[in-house]
């Protein structure tokens, strides 16, 4: 940390995530009870201490917002009323309009091939939405098995199902603003 | 006074203290033992003697048989011989004629695997108690006349206070202070916490009560010199500054309100204290917050007198923390703290506060929003760690710190530090505790007489405590502990003469060659050579009946009421010849 603070980093991340970051106390309750914080470079207690502190840099490029899954049990059991998964939500949005170097490429990938395919078809077709994920990734001979295991099951269908009334899945993206489109990307 | 004759209608009850007694120790043989015994009219036992039954069995038996002496074979006598003398009072017998013989603590006790010896032993013990009641004058316990008027040492508030209620309920107080003017610590406060209070206000309304009373006399500039005397009756002898004239008081009781000091900074050099001229103590830091200080309120640099941007304040600046000898919490920085850096921050919107803290220990009402509310409304920057190193870089002062709830190290470059120094005794509490003879800490604090049940009195009758000397409090706790110990002044003062426990030593002329060996034998300063007789004399007061004069007299001059040479030696002999003691007479 170097002085002074970047109080403004606190105040649009409160803003965005609708959270009320300076009330934390750090009693720590969210992370005792996070499923993934043991995967996390900085856990849940540490990213809102770290969000008041206007730690910016290391917190938009650190691999933990992206570990986040968005249960909110963090937010359920805080006392006062934080979600920190709605805070790793907002960070995660700030990370890839800057194009910072993103902690974490493959969830990256995988939010983009899924943001892709929602928009696309309204709901997910999983094969296409693999594909994607896998020319993105770079990633092509992994988990082949299962791919031809649910395949064979008919777990994956080979059509897409679009959706009727596509046109309000574009009209949430567009409410959802740029970050959550194709463009720009993240850097990985 | 003392009757001379020889108790010889002994009455004996055995307590079964349901079977703490009676499960290990045969009553029935302990009785047996005692049916034929010399003097002894009645031998009897209950289960619980102490409850209103046994006390019962107890008075009708001394009004029956026309008892003049019993024997409690029961408990500790710190439990219940109180209990049992007031008993035996209301039923016409002297108190000094009851004694306890343990049974519980000394034998059933420790005795409980070999029932045998606890039953024989038993016997022994009450066999030698009868001895003793045999002998045991009845004694009447003698008043002392107590002089109302109090002593407060120090004029800071919880001075102040007690003085107000003491001299509220109409009695005169001498408050003695050391400095010119009253008020203390809280003169040097700038807004108190929780409502920003001005403490200047606050303590003017006191000082102004304190005006208003005719029964308080102020002496500024003055130090107690010496103590002597009692509860009730102390000599007190005050000097004032600059003059060779000491003025004597009589004072029924005392009250110590000496406050605190802070550790000094030049004690802590790795935090640059005393050479980097802005890092400064929480103290001096009020004086710039306060309305009425040298900077009339604003927070500027001692060094160049600009307005600081960025503030470090480092909590637990030499508390806790055993290697500066005070591993204790000072209790009131967290609070004090949060007030600065509020009050800093809204005369500097665009100033940050950044604090260093191990724990932030926020309790009783409204504190913890306190500082919370420091966190929320004024982004007062709270780091959880302690800070290693600060020092001079140009015009900034930087601090090396911690932060442990990121796992970083911090660099602030700030413009002010303030340190939240320890609180401390004052320099001189140890010599003053030692001119009134009351106790210490080991840092230096004035001791309670018990830190639970007692956490206004000293160990020293007569002798009360408040505020910070006693060790660290804010004010309103310093304001509870000055009314809490004003009562207990006043409670004494309720009396006008106090009663005094007869059984303490006195001094046979006959037999006493003023050799002096026990004046300086006794703890309590309570015996003097006598002006011009041969013989040294007791000072009823004083003596507590240790028995120390007696122990060291050559001659047997000095003894102790019902605890005689031949009471002794009568209970040594019934041990040794238990066969003739009970044919006896």
């Amino acid at each position: 940390m170097s002085s002074p603070i970047d109080w403004r980093f606190m105040d649009i991340v409160a803003e965005r995530s609708g959270q009320p970051i300076a009330t934390c106390y750090q009693c720590r309750k969210c992370t005792a009870g996070c499923p993934t914080a043991f995967v996390m470079d900085y856990d849940p207690a540490q990213i809102v201490h770290m969000v008041q502190m206007g730690e910016r840099r290391a917190l938009l490029s650190s691999q933990a917002i992206w570990m986040c899954v968005g249960c909110e049990t963090c937010g359920t059991r805080c006392p006062n009323g934080i979600c920190v998964g709605r805070i790793n939500d907002a960070l995660r949005q700030m990370a890839a309009e800057e194009g910072v170097r993103v902690g974490a490429p493959a969830i990256y990938q995988f939010h983009r091939a899924f943001l892709n395919n929602l928009r696309r078809f309204g709901r997910v077709h999983e094969i296409t939405m693999i594909v994607e994920y896998k020319l993105r990734s770079l990633d092509l001979l992994s988990n082949l098995d299962l791919g031809a295991r649910l395949l064979l099951a008919r777990k994956l269908p080979p059509l897409p199902q679009v959706i009727r009334r596509r046109q309000e899945i574009a009209r949430l993206f567009e409410a959802a603003g740029a970050h959550a489109a194709e463009t720009p990307e993240g850097r990985e | 006074m003392p009757a001379k004759t020889k108790a010889h209608r002994i009455g004996l009850f055995v307590c079964h203290c349901g079977l703490n007694i009676a499960g290990t120790v045969d009553i029935p043989q302990v009785l047996d033992a005692f049916k034929d015994a010399p003097a002894v009219l009645v031998a009897l036992d209950y289960k619980y003697m102490c409850s209103e039954p046994g006390q019962e069995l107890i008075r009708r038996k001394i009004a029956e048989e026309k008892l003049d002496g019993i024997v409690v074979a029961a408990c500790s006598p710190t439990m219940h011989e109180a209990t049992f003398r007031r008993n035996a009072e209301s039923a016409g017998l002297n108190p000094y004629r009851v004694e306890i013989a343990n049974i519980r603590e000394q034998v059933s006790w420790v005795h409980a695997k070999d029932p045998d010896a606890a039953t024989r032993k038993a016997i022994e013990v009450i066999r030698t108690i009868i001895e003793k009641v045999r002998y045991d004058e009845e004694l009447l316990p003698f008043t002392l006349p107590v002089v109302r008027r109090a002593l407060v040492i120090g004029g800071g508030i919880a001075g102040i206070q007690a003085a107000l209620d003491i001299a509220e309920a109409g009695f005169p107080v001498l408050l003695v202070e050391r400095e010119a003017q009253l008020g203390g610590r809280m003169a040097q406060l700038s807004g108190t916490y929780l409502n920003f209070e001005s403490a200047g206000d606050l303590l003017a309304q006191k000082l102004d009560a304190l005006r208003a009373r005719p029964e308080i006399t102020v002496l500024t500039e003055s130090e107690v010199e010496s103590l002597n005397g009692y509860v009730g009756n102390f000599t007190v002898r005050i000097r004032r500054r600059g003059e060779d004239q000491v003025q004597e008081a009589s004072v029924g009781a005392i009250v110590v309100a000496t406050g605190f000091d802070l550790y000094p900074m030049k004690q802590l050099p790795e935090y640059g204290a005393g050479a980097v001229p802005d890092v400064i103590s929480g103290l001096e830091m009020e004086a710039l917050l306060r309305p009425d200080g040298p900077t009339g309120g604003r927070v500027l640099r001692p060094s160049d007198g600009r307005p600081p941007k960025e503030v470090v304040f480092v909590q637990c600046a030499g508390s806790r923390d055993p290697e500066h000898a005070m591993p204790y919490c000072s209790k009131i920085c967290c609070m004090y703290t949060a007030k600065q850096a509020r009050l800093f921050c809204r005369q500097s919107p665009d100033g940050q506060a950044y604090v260093f803290y191990i724990d932030i220990r926020s309790g009783g009402k409204g504190a913890e929003e306190f500082v919370q509310a420091a966190m929320e409304e004024e982004r007062v920057l709270y780091l959880r760690g302690k800070v290693s190193k600060i020092f001079r870089d140009g015009d900034k002062v930087i601090v090396w710190g911690a932060d442990t709830l990121s796992g970083q190290q911090v660099e602030i470059a700030a413009d002010l530090v303030v340190l939240a120094t320890a609180v401390v005794p004052r320099a001189d509490a140890r010599d003053l505790a030692q001119r009134l003879r009351v106790g210490t800490d080991a840092h230096g604090f004035f001791n309670e007489a018990h830190p639970k049940l007692r956490p206004v009195e000293s160990l020293t009758a007569g002798i009360y405590l408040a505020g910070a000397a006693q060790g660290p409090k804010d004010i309103p706790e310093t304001l509870s502990q000055a009314s809490a110990a004003a009562a207990k002044v006043l409670s004494l003062f309720s009396r006008h003469e106090l009663v005094q426990e007869p059984t303490i030593a006195w001094v046979d002329p006959e037999l006493c060659s003023a050799c002096q060996l026990c004046v300086p034998a006794c703890p309590y300063e309570a015996r003097r050579p006598h002006p011009w007789k041969p013989l040294v004399t007791v000072n009823a007061a004083l003596c507590q009946g240790c028995g120390a004069c007696a122990t060291v007299c050559p001659n047997k001059a000095s003894k102790l009421r019902n605890y005689t040479p031949e009471q002794v030696l009568a209970m040594v002999d019934v041990l040794f010849a238990p066969a003739k003691a009970q044919e006896g007479a």
